[in-house]
């Protein structure tokens, strides 16, 4: 029971691929690996936190100023995930730039506060939301690598060069366009792979007005 | 003034808020099916942005700074953000009705929108003076509103055509975005 919230968040539920959330952070930073990385475990660390203690206190929590005080809780965690990579990753928090404290602004975070943590007891809320934190990980590693190596012809690492390509890298990759690119062909990709009878929908947040 | 004008080009072209720094993505993919809610979404924003950025600067720069509790600005800024929509809508409700009627739905999506808090972030980041940040705020969101428009005018033709079954729905959308943003790029030599 417990694998299954553990796991559901990496393919079945995964929150870039299938649920089409957290889309700013995703494409913004995924221009090379390193940095799509640390989004990640940024992302998770907030993620991971914010589930525990919303999970504790959901039911203290009057109905209606719920939203707010689940922000509040969140935008605690960023911040004190934004002020440790600022000390300690000064290089990688400038690379990251203001899409650091816009964590507090996921969708997938905001997301499974309301839809999971608030119902469920911690262990439960705690494994989904490491299973969603690895889906979000796991997509911006696909995304940045694709961006990193089409765009540079090369994946740098902690420094380290890992792998280089014998091509004539394609600029196009590590600038905008190229990150809505990939990801649109991604996005086909899975939406092939699993033969959805419903084309995908974005359902960040909003619904389309009728 | 010139550096206004940079602020303004800037904002609205070479650095437009979607298509390069991918701020209110959610509202681009959700809210561009149709001309009409696009401009009634892009209004709102626009609104919404200008305030919050004339908000924000007046708190980050008579409250946190003379207290030296500058690291409290993502609290502070999301919830001075909620406040002002919700103020908004209020105050729209019971002065304008026509203006609420118009903007009414699209002002609670608002809130969870990563642009509005962006342009706060950045507001800081850049070091601009109040009347810089309002121009900024209200650049950034004709910036979003020309985006979301013209994404809407396409998305509205391509209800027409055959896309391949993989790619219907939010992929292509994806890729027309991305041809949006090459077209977007050959802006960025107006600016050093």
């Amino acid at each position: 029971m417990s694998l299954k919230q553990l796991v559901k968040g990496l393919w079945k539920e995964n929150p870039v691929f299938c649920l089409v959330l957290g889309l700013c952070p995703t494409l913004a930073v995924s221009n090379a690996l390193e940095n799509g990385l640390a989004m990640g475990v940024a992302a998770t660390f907030v993620l991971i936190c914010s589930s525990i203690i919303i999970s504790l206190i959901a039911k203290k929590i009057p109905n209606e100023i719920r939203i707010p005080a689940y922000i509040v809780v969140i935008a605690t965690f960023v911040t004190i995930a934004s002020l440790f990579m600022a000390a300690l990753l000064p290089e990688l928090n400038k690379a990251l730039g203001i899409y650091v404290p816009l964590i507090v602004v996921n969708c997938i975070i905001l997301g499974r506060a309301e839809a999971f943590a608030s119902r469920n007891n911690i262990k439960d809320s705690a494994l989904d939301a490491l299973g969603m934190g690895l889906g979000f990980t796991i997509a911006l590693i696909i995304i940045s690598s694709i961006r990193e190596i089409l765009g540079t012809g090369k994946i740098i690492l902690f420094g380290l060069q890992t792998i280089r390509l014998p091509i004539e890298p394609a600029m196009m990759f590590i600038l905008p366009s190229g990150a809505l690119l990939v990801m649109g062909l991604l996005l086909s990709l899975f939406s092939a792979l699993k033969q959805n009878k419903k084309p995908l929908k974005a359902n960040c947040c909003i619904e389309e007005d009728k | 003034m010139e550096n206004l004008l940079a602020i303004i080009i800037g904002a609205i072209f070479v650095n437009n808020f979607i298509l390069t720094r991918f701020l209110g993505l959610c509202p681009f993919f959700g809210v561009s099916r149709k001309t009409s809610s696009a401009l009634g979404m892009g209004f709102a924003v626009v609104f919404v942005m200008t305030l919050a950025s004339m908000s924000t600067w007046l708190i980050y720069n008579l409250v946190l700074i003379p207290l030296k509790v500058e690291y409290l600005q993502i609290v502070t800024f999301i919830l001075v953000i909620a406040t002002l929509v919700q103020l908004v809508e209020l105050f729209l409700k019971k002065t304008n009705e026509a203006l609420y009627k118009a903007l009414g739905i699209y002002l609670p999506l608002i809130t969870t929108n990563c642009a509005v808090l962006g342009v706060a972030f950045l507001n800081v980041q850049e070091n601009y003076g109040f009347i810089a940040s309002t121009v900024f705020g209200a650049s950034a969101g004709i910036g979003f509103t020309l985006a979301l428009f013209l994404m809407s005018g396409i998305r509205e033709r391509l209800d027409l055509a055959k896309v391949p079954k993989a790619f219907q729905g939010v992929p292509i959308a994806f890729i027309i975005a991305s041809l949006m943003s090459l077209a977007f790029l050959a802006f960025s030599g107006m600016i050093r």
